[in-house]
């Protein structure tokens, strides 16, 4: 019964923590899906955010403002910070690379990462900032059936309910509205989405936004839970493997591609690792996706792409 | 003619005036600082990279440096990682009129990869409290100096201290001790002292890695909330600090039964905790935070003339552990001009310097480190000169010192030097030094 109780804590607490993944993920599939550009730099718009917020924040309440006005007019802050971010990568960046193949864009993007991670750190700082946005304590769960109970974080589920709102919110954006519409026509080809009236930069913008949005929903959860600190960005790594297995286009599929990751490494971590000498969860995450890219290489929910030669 | 005499004129003061700052670095010590100010380690290496370039800076501006040798310094960002360690050691080694006096790279990874550099470039390391335990053994190392501690001290006192609190050294006999470690050439460190120790006192040793850069703990805790070990020692670094106090709250493992490693023991390791590091406690090298008498200069002649690069982290663990390594540095420096005078000194004889390092209580509170390290003494074949830690504890607020100060177990670790730095000579075909006959 402890050794159940034991897996059936690990399994929860590993869901729980794919579904922070996917939050991260699902920045990345954002302007895939929207640009066909694979944006290396999500990690860094994670810290950006976080920053600006937590920074700001920090501002406002030692000027006395009360910390529920502080926490709007943070998170204001933070979301501007990332409109301007979304403006100059559009302008300077993507803007002039229209047409250009994807593997130059994906580069652009690291260089994108670089600029934003060392003018994060130069505005707002290299410190570790402590947020306490959400409760960081932990729930016992059936504790007479288990010795101990079954310890679930309570930020985790905050992560979760945050990220199925998320996916709401984001599915209705893409299917229901105008530019939502728009945004998966320039994906699907930029010259012929410009050659029906479809305006790129805006396009664009909007979809570099949204993802900085979701990055500060992101950061909102992961600051709470380490503080807001430049490994941060590694959540980054940590999403690669989500939109391998959950499929690069698939908007769900960042969430079960998250639960697969969370409960493959942290089971692997418990169960495995003691074996071969612990601290596997890492690399673990990418063999669960390397198995996947051999079955199904466009990812469990991904489009099969066919081109004609 | 008037013409030619004018463009002479000005060629000569511009002569001039290039000449003057190459005379005058002609002159200098060149000390680099390899730091990190950036990444994910930032909050640990600022302060230690500001105590390192303040002490130099009040040596400049109180004696005109050292011996009236100025100091030359420049910092290289390394981000913590090994590659850019050991691109940043070859852009500086040949800085200066003598090159490099000797480098500190804060982290043992970088250790690890340049002492296969500087026996050929003659160049000393000092390694204050971090690197290879085993060279401490100066004739197999003739260019690293663990000065006043290395990790197999550090974990000898840890389970010394657990022994003082459970009421005596047989006392850990069936306990359980788990080593929750940055999974590193720095984590590992410890381990084997410490399956040593286990071997000695009958307890159960288990260790668990954490990787880079250590935000995610959570399996790792779980794996501890259920096998409850009696404590729980910490050897991590920056950001895995304070995530292993929190998901030890989360767990609701009891932070007094936590012991952190002197790099798990500043003030960025609990502050971003806030409550939940309450009670939390973590080895010293020596010092800890707070004011001495060299602080009184540094207001002096470096705060107060804005010349100071440290923030809110002044007095802080490791602001003062980053001022104790300049002056170990420093020191060494003067005590190498004693033998080959007031000049800038090459890297070989810095390292003759460091061997004949000898701080005396009296010469160690002339320079106002009184209370902050005990007397040091190296020499050919010790290069480590102090065996003992103090425990301190985290209450909210600032650390408290709550022990002694305990001295490692040397029965248990020269044996441990002995062998491991033997092994590494035969594996590196190294003919250790005969120190009986060094001068």
């Amino acid at each position: 019964m402890v050794a159940f109780g034991q897996f059936l804590e690990v399994f929860i607490s590993g869901l729980l923590a794919g579904v922070l993944y996917s939050l991260v993920a699902l920045g990345f599939v954002l302007i895939f899906k929207a640009s066909g550009v694979f944006n290396f730099a999500q990690g860094s718009m994670v810290l950006l955010a976080g920053l600006a917020l937590v920074r700001s924040l920090d501002w406002l309440v030692a000027k006395g403002f009360p910390v529920w006005a502080a926490i709007i007019a943070g998170l204001l802050f933070a979301a501007v910070i990332m409109a301007i971010t979304a403006f100059l990568v559009e302008r300077y960046v993507l803007g002039p690379l229209v047409n250009q193949d994807g593997l130059i864009l994906f580069m652009s993007t690291i260089g994108v990462t670089f600029m934003i991670e060392g003018a994060a750190q130069m505005l707002f700082g290299s410190d570790v900032y402590p947020l306490a946005l959400f409760p960081n304590d932990a729930w016992f769960l059936f504790d007479k059936a288990f010795d101990g109970g079954i310890l679930v974080s309570k930020i985790d589920v905050w992560g979760g309910v945050i990220a199925a709102v998320l996916v709401a919110g984001l599915a209705l954006f893409f299917q229901r509205t105008k530019t939502g519409r728009a945004l998966r026509a320039v994906a699907d080809d930029h010259a012929a989405a410009q050659s029906v009236g479809i305006p790129l930069d805006w396009i664009w913008f909007v979809v570099w936004l949204v993802a900085g949005l979701v990055a500060l929903v992101a950061a909102t959860v992961w600051g709470t839970k380490l503080g807001v600190q430049f490994s941060i960005t590694f959540l980054a790594l940590k999403a690669l493997p989500v939109l391998i297995i959950g499929g690069f286009t698939s908007v769900p599929g960042a969430i079960v591609g998250g639960l697969i990751v969370g409960a493959g490494e942290k089971l692997a971590e418990a169960y495995l690792g003691p074996f071969i000498g612990g601290g596997i969860e890492y690399w673990f995450a990418y063999v669960l996706a390397l198995v996947v890219l051999l079955a199904r290489p466009q990812g469990l929910f991904g489009e099969r792409i066919i081109e004609r030669i | 003619m008037m013409k030619v005499t004018l463009a002479f004129a000005a060629a000569a003061i511009g002569v001039t005036a290039m000449a003057e700052p190459a005379l005058a670095q002609a002159n200098e010590q060149f000390l680099p600082s390899l730091v990190y100010r950036t990444g994910p380690y930032a909050p640990n290496g600022i302060p230690f990279a500001n105590g390192v370039a303040d002490y130099w800076t009040l040596l400049n501006e109180r004696d005109g440096g050292i011996n009236g040798v100025k100091i030359s310094p420049e910092e290289c960002e390394t981000g913590y990682a090994t590659d850019k360690g050991v691109e940043c050691y070859e852009r500086l080694k040949g800085k200066g009129p003598t090159g490099a006096g000797y480098f500190s790279p804060l982290s043992t990874g970088i250790t690890f990869a340049l002492t296969e550099k500087v026996p050929g470039d003659k160049i000393p390391l000092l390694t204050m409290g971090y690197g290879r335990s085993e060279s401490r053994n100066g004739a197999v190392f003739p260019w690293n100096f663990i000065a006043v501690g290395s990790y197999w001290t550090a974990a000898d006192v840890a389970i010394q201290h657990i022994a003082h609190e459970l009421g005596g050294i047989d006392k850990l006999k069936g306990k359980k001790i788990s080593l929750v470690y940055h999974d590193s050439p720095y984590g590992k460190e410890p381990i084997m002292a410490l399956e040593e120790r286990a071997k000695l006192n009958g307890f159960t040793f288990k260790g668990i890695p954490v990787t880079h850069p250590g935000v995610e703990q959570k399996s790792q805790w779980l794996a501890i909330r259920q096998d409850r070990p009696d404590y729980v020692l910490l050897w991590g670094w920056g950001v895995m600090n304070s995530t292993a106090i929190k998901e030890a709250a989360a767990v609701g493992y009891p932070r007094e039964k936590m012991i952190g490693v002197w790099w798990s023991g500043a003030e960025p390791d609990v502050t971003p905790a806030g409550d939940q590091s309450k009670e939390y406690k973590a080895l010293m090298l020596q010092h800890g935070a707070g004011k001495f008498k060299v602080h009184d200069d540094l207001q002096k002649f470096v705060l107060a003339r804005g010349k100071s690069v440290a923030k809110d982290d002044y007095a802080q663990v490791l602001y003062n552990r980053g001022i104790l390594n300049s002056m170990l540095g420093t020191e060494a420096i003067r005590t190498a001009m004693k033998k080959f005078g007031n000049k800038p000194m090459t890297g070989e004889q810095v390292r003759w310097g460091f061997e004949n390092l000898d701080l005396s209580a009296a010469r160690i509170k002339e320079l106002g480190f009184e209370g902050m390290v005990g007397p040091i003494k190296l020499s050919c074949q010790d290069h480590q000169g102090a065996d003992i830690a103090r425990v301190q504890q985290w209450d909210g607020k600032e650390w408290k010192v709550i022990s002694g100060n305990y001295k490692a177990d040397l029965s248990i670790l020269d044996p441990m030097v002995k062998d491991a730095s033997a092994k590494y000579a035969a594996d590196k075909k190294i003919t250790p030094r005969d120190c009986s006959k060094e001068s």
